[in-house]
């Protein structure tokens, strides 16, 4: 018997397209196979990683290879689309582009000319925001900004203002080096495949990993020890393991002294203006006792010697180091492992465990690398040492309303550890390490006609860069930058419908959308939101008069816009993955990417990104118009080529025109840019010299090549801010100094939570609700082969993931006497759901949780309106509310983070009661109508 | 009936680590995507892809198991499963019609479409469960460990790998050849206690699995080594800054 005789070399198709993956945010280069089909056109016949590629070096997540499914999913917009029903009805008529954006004009222009702020552009999972900004800041509009204040704007902007860079995009863990990591409360999704590959990484090598979340799924699963924090709690045991480290005397106090402000003098006169703040000398530069002299010296004199327990006496007071107070607080037996265990859920002496593993790695076991390097002070140190204890955490910590302090306080861990920037520990990535000081200030200045005074985001340092008008009141339609949040470095994109509905601070007439699913899965407050978006004034008209959406697919905010601006796919686009954004670099290398158009749209659709450049020149926005006014960029592809930033720095820092030829980081612009791109493999990388490599903050040969590559302008050494002035400054007008002064209702919650070191407060949802009553704690996750929303349209993912039961705990499940197949009523002070149970064993006792955004309403995404994403699906969003129940003290206080305004989707508290089974899960939103046609019945992808 | 060949001296297959499958469903997809793709059979169809009850064919699919063990708390464990080319494979003896077929030269099992009258038979006698019907095709569907690619000249070299392996982040699946003892995953499965599938059945796996090592591990042995690592130097923040001053001025450049 002979086995048949099989072509085993057949070529995969025509031809390979290397392009960036858009399936999230990871940014991961793929290889797509095109072959061309019986028309003779290219299409997509298979999509696997890019094996050059920086970000994810040829592994490729399940979203990323079904990538073929997501761009030709029947969800699809075809063309422009009007508004012919009523908003909500889903019914519209497709127009010529011509016709869409002469309309968009005609609304947009006059607002430009008389009342720019009455637009409000928000952009949602948007990659090319310092491209929208652009827009945005030329249109004169103060009211702009992405997705980040919903998401994860507390890690970024703990991170940024502590240590100038944050995880993810801007830092990774040294994975080649670290020996124990500390993941926590992660949701599975953010930097999907570095995260998974470094996993590998250390189980090849037998390197711990810890995994700190209450959902024992994924990472943690594969976690050498899993702690089940109970939500909210992470800054407590954080704080505890901060103060076991310290009570030990096991911190870094070499590492201190020299890189962060724990020697910084602190100003101890409580009758001073500027108690609190900084000694500073005639220069503003804060102090330290140099320890040559044991006087006065600046944190960055040449050669200075700072004194990590420094103090000063003058006019009667001892100033003293950031130490002393970290000192004093972190001693405090409040802290220790047998105060916090209960509340936190874990028992104290797996708290010590912890705490003792993180000193035995730190001070047992450095890394140390036999590589000289010159610090900023001129000292040269003949070696790095490094302590192997790293981190990673996202929106698990950060999505409470005490997150940024928590973040912090995790930043703070790092720092006493010595394990920022040194081998073994958490590395930036350029263009970070970048301080707080170096990004913009927020500017809000509207004037009709004129583009706006500067960027709209930014890192403010005292109340003096707040967003408010002259009259005190907020200058942007989503009150960022305001008391209320004052380092709401992301933008509130929740609050924006909200606060436009209710003409407060005042009403718009143009939401312009991107890539945001309001209506849905993106909203707190769902159907209040729905609601909204649909109320009439008395006059029948719209409260929110129009409303611009762009996307590429038939989601759930479609419906409620009332004209619809049709995106291309990630494959049928250009874009930039951008240093001036958020790039593909690693702690080794500066690198930026593109995405070209691999295959050709057969839609009457554009690149989102290409239709601002034509709108920008229909509007005449500075820098979309030539002198003679006529239209600058032909497309976004123009754009990425020509645009410059300022002198020799565009968009893509690769390939562009120097004196003798093509050279990296500063040039001319080159109109071959994005083809050689192509021809490299759809990405530019360069390599940071070993002797820059780690230290980068503090590291001259770091700072001279970030300045020589176009990162700066002249070098930016800093030193990690373990006390956050700018924190104290709020307090201080809370305390009823200086001009600019917060209502009185906020003086309290200013002064409590905007602590410039790291504390821990209860989730605030706990003092406005029974916690007795509502006594269980929910939450989500994004799954690891579904992203958002994005994923349920996708033939293969939604057969992984198709259905989102509500995981409860042995102890609820028990006490309940649920059983398989049953029904569950969830209540919290805003609304109820009911909804499909299932037990999940390996969760903290008093949480459950779901998938995020499986659940979706019928008629959106081209789904059959009896999809099970439709009728066992569910959204915790109906639970959760944009402000907090009343308390009985006339004000309505936001339900987000004090310092940020990040919403605190994870404060969620709920009760739970057995449910008869409905027919479907509750509530039921009556069906969209489509604005696609139905897929097919089945499926078979093959290009023959 | 189908008559196996004599065991062959090559064996390849997959080693599985479920100590470090995160349970992503990368593997999952690839493996359709390249076997949809791929011109050695049919694409793998689904059926109702965008309706109430989506039901494709899939090669490899990932099932969690919930392990709570005796003292500690409950683990999770993330098991992919596809065939795992077993040596005396049921699905080929009982193939009425040759169509199911184990390979002399390399051990792995495949199934020629051409001669498969699509009766169900192996995936009745396959006690894994890894094969499926596709219903567009009407023929049996399962893992063909790549064969195209692995054998792939027109694919670069390093390439030359399963789908499932090349894309799986975690680098938790390995491919080579499991008849010689000295090759890489022979090692790997020496070292970390590999082991086969559901052994009492008989059909001896050439895919082995790797066990998850020991979790979350007890207090009570270790807080004692430890515990001299915390021993407190100060009862307070003065304390703490007392010391730190004793300690730093003893150092070489100390200020004392």
């Amino acid at each position: 018997m002979t086995d048949p005789v099989l072509d085993l070399s057949r070529p995969i198709g025509d031809a390979v397209r290397k392009t960036t993956c858009y399936m999230c945010a990871c940014r991961c280069g793929i290889d797509v196979h095109v072959k061309a089909g019986p028309d003779g056109k290219d299409r997509v016949a298979y999509i696997e990683g890019n094996r050059d590629h920086p970000v994810n070096k040829g592994v490729l997540c399940a979203k990323g290879s079904a990538g073929i499914m997501q761009h030709n999913a029947p969800a699809r917009l075809r063309a422009p689309l009007k508004r012919t029903g009523p908003r909500g009805s889903g019914a519209f008529e497709e127009i010529s582009w011509d016709e869409a954006l002469t309309l968009a004009t005609s609304w947009l222009k006059p607002l430009r000319d008389t009342a720019p702020e009455k637009l409000a552009f928000f952009t949602g999972r948007d990659q090319s925001q310092s491209f929208t900004s652009l827009w945005a800041q030329g249109f004169g509009t103060p009211n702009y900004a992405a997705h980040g204040g919903f998401c994860s704007v507390n890690m970024a902007a703990a991170g940024i203002y502590t240590m100038g860079g944050a995880f993810w995009e801007f830092g990774t863990p040294d994975w080649e080096h670290t020996k124990l990591f500390l993941l926590f409360g992660v949701a599975e999704d953010h930097d999907s495949n570095p995260i998974k590959i470094g996993i590998g990484k250390l189980k090849a090598r037998g390197a711990r990993i810890v995994g700190v979340n209450p959902i024992r799924t994924g990472y943690n699963a594969v976690a050498d020890d899993w702690f089940g924090v109970t939500p909210g709690n992470d800054g407590l045991l954080i704080l505890s393991l901060v103060h076991c480290l310290m009570t030990a005397g096991k911190i870094d106090t070499d590492y201190l002294a020299r890189f962060t402000n724990a020697s910084v003098l602190v100003n101890q006169d409580p009758k001073s203006a500027d108690y609190g703040l900084f000694i500073r000398d005639d220069e503003l530069r804060p102090q330290v006792i140099d320890q040559r002299t044991g006087k006065l010296a600046p944190w960055n004199g040449e050669g200075v010697e700072p004194q990590l327990t420094g103090t000063w006496r003058n006019a009667g007071y001892t100033h003293r180091s950031v130490f002393h107070l970290m000192a004093d607080r972190y001693t405090d037996p409040v802290h220790a492992p047998e105060n916090v265990a209960t509340r936190v859920g874990i028992p104290a002496a797996r708290i010590r465990q912890l705490a003792a593993d993180l000193a035995d790695v730190a001070f047992n076991q450095p890394v140390v690398l036999d590589r000289p390097w010159t610090d900023f002070r001129g000292k040269r140190h003949d070696r790095m040492i490094g302590r192997p204890v790293s981190v990673h955490a996202m929106r698990g910590i950060s999505a409470h309303s005490n997150g940024f302090q928590t973040c912090r306080a995790l930043h703070m861990l790092q720092i006493i550890l010595g394990a920022v920037e040194t081998p073994g520990g958490m590395r930036f990535k350029p263009p970070y390490p970048k301080p707080a000081t170096a990004h913009p200030k927020p500017h809000s200045k509207v004037v009709p006609g004129q583009p706006l005074d500067g960027p709209h985001l930014g890192y403010p340092q005292g109340p003096d860069d707040l967003c408010l008008t002259e009259q005190g009141t907020p200058a942007r339609i989503d009150k960022a930058f305001t008391w209320e949040n004052p380092l709401s470095a992301h933008g509130l994109m929740h609050m924006v419908i909200s606060n436009a509905h209710a003409g407060d601070p005042y009403k718009i007439d143009t939401l312009f959308m991107y890539m945001a699913n309001m209506s849905w899965n993106s909203s707190m407050n769902t159907r209040g939101v729905i609601d909204m978006l649909t109320d009439t004034d008395e006059d029948g008209d719209y409260v929110i008069p129009r409303i611009i959406y762009s996307d590429a697919y038939s989601s759930e905010m479609v419906a409620y816009a009332d004209l619809i601006l049709p995106d291309t796919t990630y494959l049928e686009r250009h874009d930039c993955i951008s240093l001036l954004d958020r790039p593909i670099s690693e702690a080794d290398a500066m690198a930026d990417a593109i995405r070209w158009p691999v295959v050709t749209p057969d839609r009457d659709v554009r690149a989102f990104q290409s239709v601002l450049c034509d709108l920008g020149a229909r509007l005449s926005l500075p820098g979309f118009v030539n002198e003679d006014g006529t239209a600058r960029y032909a497309d976004y592809a123009d754009y990425i080529m020509h645009h410059l930033r300022r002198p020799g720095i565009g968009p893509l820092a690769g390939w562009r025109v120097g004196d003798t030829g093509l050279q990296d980081g500063r040039g001319l612009p080159n109109g071959n840019q994005l083809n050689e791109y192509i021809t490299h493999g759809g990405f530019w990388t360069s390599h940071i010299p070993d002797e820059a490599a780690y230290f980068k903050p503090f590291n001259r040969a770091y700072q001279d090549w970030a300045v020589t590559m176009g990162l700066y302008d002249v070098p930016l050494p800093y030193i990690f801010q373990l006390y956050v002035e700018p924190l104290r400054r709020f307090q201080l007008a809370a305390e009823g100094h200086g001009h600019r002064q917060p209502p009185d209702a906020l003086r309290g919650q200013i002064r409590v939570t905007l602590d410039p070191l790291p504390i821990w407060y209860p989730p605030f949802e706990d003092a406005h609700i029974d916690p007795a009553e509502y006594d269980v704690h929910a939450l989500t996750q994004r799954p690891m082969a579904m992203y958002h929303s994005w994923g349920s349209q996708n033939a293969w993912l939604r057969q992984i993931h198709g259905v989102n039961p509500l995981y409860v705990p042995t102890k609820i499940w028990k006490k309940h006497g649920f059983r398989e197949g049953d029904w569950a009523r969830v209540t919290s002070a805003h609304g109820s759901i009911t909804v499909p149970v299932a037990l999940q064993e390996s969760l903290n006792e008093n949480t459950v949780w779901t998938w995020n955004a499986i659940g979706k309403r019928k008629g959106a995404w081209a789904l059959d309106t009896d999809a099970p994403e439709a009728t066992r699906g569910f959204l915790l969003n109906h639970l959760i509310h944009e402000l907090l129940p009343p308390k009985g003290d006339g004000l309505r206080w936001a339900n987000s983070d004090p310092v940020t305004g990040q919403a605190a989707w994870f404060d969620l508290r709920v009760k739970i009661e057995k449910s008869g089974a409905p027919q479907e899960s509750q509530p039921v939103l009556p069906p969209l109508a489509s604005p696609v046609p139905k897929g097919p019945n089945s499926l078979a992808w093959k290009i023959r | 009936m189908t008559r196996l060949p004599p065991p062959s001296a090559v064996k390849l297959g997959l080693v599985i680590d479920l100590d470090t499958c995160v349970g992503c469903h990368a593997c999952v997809v690839a493996c359709k995507g390249w076997n949809t793709q791929s011109d050695l059979g049919t694409p793998l169809s689904d059926q109702n892809p965008y309706g109430a009850d989506p039901s494709g064919t899939f090669l490899n699919r990932v099932h969690s198991y919930e392990v709570t063990p005796p003292a500690g708390p409950t683990q999770q464990v993330h098991f992919p499963k596809s065939c795992l080319h077993c040596e005396d494979a049921p699905c080929v003896t009982v193939c009425p019609t040759g169509a199911s077929y184990k390979r002399g030269s390399d051990g792995i099992v495949l199934v020629n479409e051409d001669a498969c009258i699509g009766c169900g038979l192996c995936a009745w006698a396959c006690p894994y469960g890894a094969r499926e019907m596709d219903p567009s095709a009407g023929v049996m569907k399962k893992c063909t460990l790549c064969v195209d690619r692995i054998y792939n000249d027109a694919l670069p070299e390093v390439d030359r790998t399963p789908a499932c392996v090349r894309t799986c982040p975690a680098g938790a699946r390995h491919f080579g050849d499991l008849g010689d003892p000295d090759s890489a995953i022979s090692q790997l499965v020496t070292d970390r206690g590999g082991f086969d599938l559901m052994p009492e059945q008989g059909t001896k796996p050439v895919n082995k699995y790797l066990p998850p090592r020991p979790r979350d591990r007890d207090t009570a042995g270790d807080i004692d080594i430890l515990a001299p690592l915390l021993a407190p130097v100060a009862a307070d923040g003065k304390g703490l800054v007392a010391w730190l001053d004793r300690t730093l001025s003893k150092l070489p450049g100390g200020h004392g």
